[in-house]
Parts: C-alpha cells; sequence; structure tokens
C-alpha cells in the first residue's frame, strides 16, 4: 500500500471552492426565483410553465451536486507507490 | 502535476500524533488550523446551498402535484347562487363557491351588469371588500386595491388579480358556472 497524496494543496482547492460557491449561490438564488414566479403561475391557472421549471430546476440541482462530487474528488486522497 | 504529501497541508500536529487523513472525521470537519477552518466552512456551505438546491427542486415537483391533483377535480358545478330581484343595483352578496368555504362576493354593477369574484386576496389571502361607490375592491390587511370591474389589482401588494366566478342568468335566477384564474 503507498503513501495517501492529494494532487491539490489545500491552497490551490481554496479558490476553485470559492468560485464554486459563487456559482452554486447564483443557481440557488435562480432556483429560487423559478420556484416564485412558477408558484405564481399555478395559482394563476398558467400550466404551461410547470412542467419546464420543473425540469429546469432539476438540471440546477443536477448541476450543483455534480459540483459537490467534483469537489468531493478533489479531496479524495490517491495512493503514491 | 506533481503529488504533495497530505502533511503539507497541516500546521498543528493532531494530540494523538497520526497524519491528517489517518484522524477520525469529527477532527476533519472541526479542524485546529485556520487556512483548512476557511477551507471547511466554504465546503460546508457549498454542501447546504446544494442541499437548497434539492429543497427547491422538491417545491417545484410538489407544484407539478398539486397541478395534477387540481385538473383531476375537474370543473365547478353550476349552482344557484341568488335571485336577480333580490339583489339592488350597488348591492353585494356574499356566497361560497365552489367548495363550501371558498368565499365568493357578487357586486351588481348596474341592471344588466354583474361581476363576482373570489373574497381571499392574491396576496395572503385576507377577505377583501367591494367599495362598489368608489369602483374598487378593497384588501384592509395591507392596503391592496382591485379594479371592480375586471378584478385586476390596481394598487398595493396582490400580485395577480382575483379570480373571477364565472355567471349565468336564467329567468331571475344567478348562477355561477365556474371559476377563472388569471396571471395578468
Amino acid at each position: 500500500m503507498g503513501i495517501p497524496t492529494r494532487s491539490f494543496t489545500r491552497e490551490q482547492r481554496m479558490p476553485i471552492v470559492s468560485g464554486m460557491l459563487a456559482f452554486v449561490l447564483i443557481i440557488v438564488v435562480l432556483q429560487l426565483w423559478l420556484l416564485t414566479a412558477t408558484m405564481n403561475a399555478y395559482l394563476g391557472g398558467d400550466e404551461a410553465v410547470i412542467w419546464p421549471a420543473a425540469f429546469a430546476s432539476l438540471l440546477c440541482f443536477a448541476l450543483n451536486a455534480g459540483l459537490l462530487r467534483y469537489l468531493r474528488r478533489l479531496e479524495r486522497p490517491t495512493s503514491k507507490p | 502535476m506533481t503529488p504533495v504529501e497530505p502533511d503539507r497541508d497541516t500546521l498543528s500536529q493532531p494530540p494523538d500524533g497520526r497524519p491528517a487523513h489517518e484522524q477520525p472525521a469529527w477532527r476533519q470537519d472541526f479542524p485546529i488550523d485556520w487556512p483548512q477552518d476557511r477551507y471547511v466552512e466554504r465546503r460546508a456551505l457549498v454542501k447546504f446551498l446544494t442541499l437548497t438546491s434539492l429543497a427547491f427542486t422538491v417545491g417545484q415537483f410538489w407544484i407539478v402535484g398539486q397541478n395534477w391533483l387540481r385538473r383531476r377535480e375537474g370543473a365547478a358545478e353550476i349552482r344557484r347562487i341568488a335571485s336577480l330581484s333580490e339583489l339592488a343595483v350597488g348591492a353585494t352578496l356574499v356566497f361560497d363557491y365552489p367548495a363550501l368555504h371558498d368565499s365568493c362576493v357578487l357586486v351588481r354593477l348596474s341592471e344588466a351588469e354583474l361581476v363576482a369574484y373570489s373574497q381571499k386576496c392574491t396576496h395572503l389571502s385576507c377577505a377583501v371588500i367591494p367599495k362598489p361607490e368608489q369602483g374598487v375592491i378593497h384588501c384592509p390587511c395591507h392596503e391592496g386595491y382591485f379594479d371592480l370591474r375586471s378584478g385586476r389589482q390596481i394598487a398595493g401588494p396582490p400580485p395577480r388579480p382575483l379570480p373571477r366566478i364565472l355567471l349565468e342568468v336564467r329567468g331571475d335566477s344567478i348562477y355561477a358556472t365556474g371559476v377563472e384564474t388569471r396571471t395578468v
């Protein structure tokens, strides 16, 4: 078994996680707007936007989950022989 | 890229002297060193925001479910709500439609003009009060105003027009035949 190593130092990962945080924050604000707009449309009887908005929100979540998974991968130690 | 030793990130040695990757999870989540703590708190915020993102997505699909249930209920039934001869010009009448506790208000604008709206304000569901002499419907909770003829919001916080109750006059009877919701 080799010595566990990381391909990125903490100093290198810090700007990555900060950029990721800004990106995720923007997406979450977008989702909040999408939810309120869809609720307004639903209560107003406009059904045309409900399914597209749900899929757009799902896509946003998948993007956020993917970024979090990428961050986990960056942290995962790799073995050096 | 050249791999680096894990201990390069560690400033303070843990009490048991073992390397960082062998430390228990709780010690990795609550680090001693400030730089590591700053990194962990940013990562925790990303996790929290991703969870918030999931909650918003669940909310979107909850609306999809509610819409499906609403469509399944179908159109509202036709029901007699008042007698035309009993309602003078300028008079108002409160009635329930389509369900028992869905309060609505009927206003006779002129001999031939009748309008009816849901009494729930589209802002926070307070009961609205028609004021035929001013041509408005007033919501006293947050000073919202709707136009009496169209039901559209004209002042205050309401985001949508009042749902309109569709009416039909047959002889001397006034019937409610459906509910029309609108976004603008």
